[in-house]
């Protein structure tokens, strides 16, 4: 039998806004423990929640790039349960009427395109952070710093059926969240988490198996990893006559398996209601229309003037609007060397290359897109060969110095002096006799083979038309 | 201590010899203004007052005496520099002990809190202090404001200064008995359900609920957040007026808070009723009501009609329901509210235990109180799913109904009129057992709280030598009018409130 996975995916993503959500505590990453709370976020008794403005409206800035309808009127809620790490024993949330509803994402599946619904995006506060920093001791500790920090929830309907399909998904929902500039979206930090609901089934079959819950996926390639584990798990199982469970499990990133958390017969009543100590949150058309304004031009939108404008293959368009600081630092780059195509293969090529091996993120990027015009035209004017200029970009990308720079420290200027070349030409002609015979005799690759030999003489800086010229004069002049 | 006594021109124009801690704050202001007294003298005759008194009464739970001298020093520092004075400067007070004061232990009557000691005040409190007010210190209440006779508290009992035996009311029991006893001038309660209203009317004084959303709940523990009001405790309504000048207003801070104007109550203090059409609800008059209490209540009522309101019968239908959808829908609320004490960052801790839950248990079970823990459990049980629906949702439909009928209603009436309490103060004791028949103090007052509308209760006569109290009901923001209506009956009636 053939089975299929059925996948739903629950995307927190915490809000850029400056303060968090109910107080006006700095809302930054870090900080020394428990120096960013006050009597609000700690949940002091008699301390009462405002709702952030910023944070509806980069919700509402989602709702609007993932094809959302826009609540006018939508609520928080409380929703109870005891936790050392939330401070009022409830967490505000949206239940019964989130900020928005119906929405939709398309990806590029293997049998065309895969149209993922989003159920439901809502805001609500994130907790503290426990720290078992001592396990011997028999305590732990609480750093506050996070608590009410502001979070968007994207909810997506059960409509992914791969793996990849997820990924696809999880990239352009966290592409459009850093287009909007509403979350850094960073996975190992945990500004930006996944949760995945994962189902099989025989393929083409309409009903819905029993699902676990998979967290704690740290990374895009790790949620993709854990669901191919749990669908194996799951199918595995039910051909050996067992039965899923509905649970929540824990991806186990070190020995690559998902792990049983708890079981949802022990699920908590969260018992939800609405949050009296906040006015309904009403959006009129007038605000909805401002925010709409603000929505900047769009992964997908860039993609395709990507296309248009610069005459790019479909490929390279994806990938270089697939993360908002790569199609900038592209565009960027273009504005002083308008070669879009060499530009591309560079980003796409080097660039790439070298942040998967420093396992960096576009943003990390350390020296201005300037830099790479700079040294593209250095090639272009035969300054350095496009050998040197792979060793000088790697260093540029290492040191953050300018090309020309680089290129002085390193003394990889291009040699094209006819009277250097001779020199290096002549050697390597009277050093390799048997060559130059092939060659008179008319084998083309002895040629290519004296030409190699004297840019290795020339440590690489010998103009390499230069030296193919020179050559054959040589030999042809005996 | 020698007792000093001073002449007062009183309501006639009469000349009376009589204590600071007698007087209202107007009185103490106006003698303050004309440099006849010092603020340290108001406050040594009170503090007089509270050592004579308290050992009957039981009024406070945390005294800051020192803390009230250098206050009245800074006032009488600004006096003597010739600065012009608030109000309230100088006019001791005392402050309920679920509103946060910073550096001063605020309990709110639980073992839960007793060593609690907020790092910032109330938004109510921190206005007063701006305005000079002094604070003696902070009042016994039932504990986390559940109940009506101030006997639910873990730290003491407090008697009603109009006889000891019998209880002060609730939950702002130690408020109302502190100010009936000229322990303070005036004091600040909260009322979710009738909090301040039936201890003023069980102890002879003026309670104000204000309208929902009037005055900043921040830094008041809350018990039901869409119920809870804090609102003054006074000897007159002038004095009433005076104190919602202060506390009134939006704040930021509070999302409930109403973004409208600030208003100046004194305005409202005219004795004068002509032309207002006052309604008598029915059934505030009927079934659960001491016949002889409805006799007094309408007899002042009479006193209205023949100064030239209009009087008419009329009938809030569903307020009948008030009391279910109250205890349905501040508990659930409440249930919430106290999830965060969990002796975890604060409050009660019992002895370590190996497993987390345990420990919750261990300092929930032992840090609330019995009512506290009745009514966690029936907001947790109403909140469940499977029974939301049926109990949380139909409460708030009816809440929908009850909060009609007075829309309605003052789209006729300027005022209601009712009783603030069914009967007297009742004996200590009494009721502590009967749960059911303490929820029945509450009947004329909580469907106020459930409408978000502001009433006052006033002393209307003597039952028995205990003080009875007239609750008028005003529309939202209808303070000034339910302020004119208290401020005329209180110059035109025989009752002379406290026992000066």
């Amino acid at each position: 039998m053939r089975y299929e996975s059925v996948i739903g995916l629950e995307v927190h993503a915490e809000l850029l806004t400056k303060t968090k959500m109910f107080c006006s505590c700095s809302n930054k990453f870090g900080g020394e423990v428990n120096t960013r709370c006050c009597p609000v976020c700690l949940g002091l008794p008699g301390a009462l929640p405002v709702l952030n403005a910023k944070a509806v409206e980069y919700a509402v800035k989602v709702g609007l790039a993932t094809n959302s309808q826009i609540s006018r009127f939508s609520r928080m809620d409380r929703k109870n349960y005891f936790y050392p790490d939330l401070p009022k024993g409830y967490q505000i949330s949206q239940y019964g009427l989130p900020l928005c509803s119906g929405g939709y994402l398309e990806v590029e599946a293997e049998d065309g395109m895969r149209k993922v619904r989003i159920k439901r995006i809502h805001i609500e506060e994130d907790a503290g952070k426990l720290i078992h920093a001592d396990t011997e001791a028999g305590y732990s500790l609480v750093d506050y710093n996070r608590a009410g920090v502001p979070l968007v929830e994207i909810v997506s309907e059960p409509d992914i059926r791969t793996p990849e399909e997820a990924g696809l998904y999880l990239q352009k929902l966290k592409s459009i969240l850093e287009y909007l500039e509403v979350s850094d979206c960073r996975m190992q930090e945990g500004s930006l988490r996944c949760d995945a609901n994962l189902s099989v089934r025989i393929a083409g079959s309409t009903v819905l198996g029993t699902k676990t819950e998979i967290k704690n996926m740290n990374s895009i390639k790790a949620m993709e990893k854990a669901l191919e584990y749990e669908f194996k798990r799951q199918t595995e199982l039910i051909d050996n006559g067992g039965k899923v469970l509905q649970e929540t499990r824990r991806w186990d990133a070190s020995k690559g398996i998902t792990v049983a958390m708890r079981s949802k017969e022990l699920a908590h009543d969260y018992r939800y209601f609405p949050e009296p100590d906040i006015v309904p949150v009403v959006l009129d058309m007038n605000r909805i229309e401002k925010i709409k304004g603000e929505v900047p031009e769009l992964p997908y939108e860039k993609e395709q003037r990507f296309i248009n404008e610069h005459g790019l293959p479909a490929y390279d368009a994806s990938v270089l609007t697939s993360s908002k600081s790569l199609g900038e630092f592209f565009e960027k780059c273009l504005r002083e060397y308008d070669n879009p195509k060499t530009v591309s293969n560079w980003v796409m090529g080097e660039l790439l290359r070298i942040l998967k091996n420093r396992g960096l993120e576009p943003e990390n990027i350390s020296f201005p897109a300037s830099y790479l015009a700079e040294l593209l035209k250095l090639v272009e004017d035969s300054t350095i060969s496009i050998t040197a200029a792979k060793q000088v970009f790697e260093s540029m990308f290492d040191s953050g110095k300018e090309p020309r720079v680089i290129i002085r420290e390193m003394g990889l200027e291009q040699i094209s002096n006819e009277a250097a070349i001779s020199e290096i030409v002549r050697k390597v002609i009277s050093e390799n006799g048997k060559s130059v015979e092939d060659y008179k005799a008319g084998k083309g690759k002895a040629l290519r083979y004296l030409v190699g030999q004297a840019m290795k003489a020339s440590e690489g800086r010998g103009n390499p038309q230069v030296i193919n010229r020179l050559i054959r004069e040589m030999i042809n002049k005996k | 201590m020698v007792v000093l006594l001073y002449n007062v021109r009183y309501k006639s124009k009469e000349v009376k010899q009589m204590r600071l801690c007698e007087l209202t704050a107007h009185e103490l202001r106006n003698m303050l203004r004309k440099k006849e007294i010092s603020a340290r003298e108001i406050l040594d005759d009170t503090c007089c007052q509270i050592e004579s008194m308290e050992g009957r009464i039981n009024a406070y739970i945390t005294l800051t005496k020192e803390k009230a001298y250098e206050d009245a020093e800074r006032v009488d520092k600004a006096i003597r520099k010739g600065e012009e004075l608030p109000d309230l400067a100088g006019i001791p007070m005392a402050i309920k002990d679920n509103i946060c004061t910073h550096d001063v232990a605020t309990t709110c009557a639980s073992k839960m809190l007793e060593d609690y000691i907020p790092p910032y005040s109330a938004e109510v409190y921190e206005r007063l202090l701006r305005a000079g007010s002094v604070m003696l210190g902070k009042t016994n209440m039932d504990e986390f404001a559940m109940g009506s006779s101030t006997e639910n508290s873990y730290m003491k009992i407090t008697s009603n200064p109009w006889d000891t035996d019998k209880v002060p009311g609730g939950s702002s029991g130690g408020s109302a008995a502190a100010v009936a006893a000229g322990e303070a001038c005036f004091a600040l309660g909260s009322d979710t359900g009738g909090s301040i209203r039936q201890p003023a009317a069980l102890c002879g004084v003026v309670g104000m609920k204000p309208t929902y959303g009037r005055v900043s709940r921040y830094g008041l523990v809350a018990f039901a957040s869409s119920l809870d009001q804090v609102g003054p405790i006074t000897k007159d309504v002038e004095d009433c007026a005076l104190v919602m000048n202060c506390i009134a207003g939006h704040d930021p801070k509070d999302s409930t808070s109403l973004n409208v104007p600030a208003e100046d109550y004194r305005s409202a203090l005219v004795n004068n009723i002509k032309g207002f059409k006052i309604g008598i609800p029915s059934e505030y008059f009927g079934k659960g009501i001491d016949s002889r209490v409805r006799d007094i209540v309408l007899e002042q009522v009479k006193v209205l009609e023949e100064l030239g309101a209009h009087v008419e019968e009329m009938s809030l239908p569903h307020s009948r329901y008030a009391l279910p959808v109250y205890h349905l829908i501040a508990s659930a609320e409440a249930s919430s509210n106290l999830s965060r004490f969990d002796g975890i960052r604060y409050g009660y801790r019992g002895a370590e235990n190996d497993d987390l839950e345990s420990l919750y248990i261990m300092n929930r079970s032992r840090g609330f109180g019995t009512e506290v823990k009745r009514r966690i459990l029936l907001g947790t049980y109403v909140l469940s799913s499977g029974y939301y629906e049926e109990y949380y949702m139909k409460a708030l439909k009816v809440r929908t109904l009850i909060k009609r009928d007075f829309t309605r209603a003052f789209e006729k009436y300027d005022v209601l009129i009712a009783p603030s309490v069914p009967a007297a103060a009742f004996n200590i004791g009494e009721k502590f057992k009967d749960p059911l028949s303490m929820y029945m103090s509450d009947i004329c007052t909580v469907p106020v709280n459930i409408a978000g509308n502001t009433a006052i209760s006033v002393p209307c006569g003597k039952l028995g030598g205990m003080p009875i109290g007239m609750q008028i009901i005003g529309k939202p923001m209808g303070e000034k009018r339910i302020i004119q209506a208290a401020f005329t009956l209180e110059k035109n009636t025989s009752f002379k409130g406290l026992a000066r």
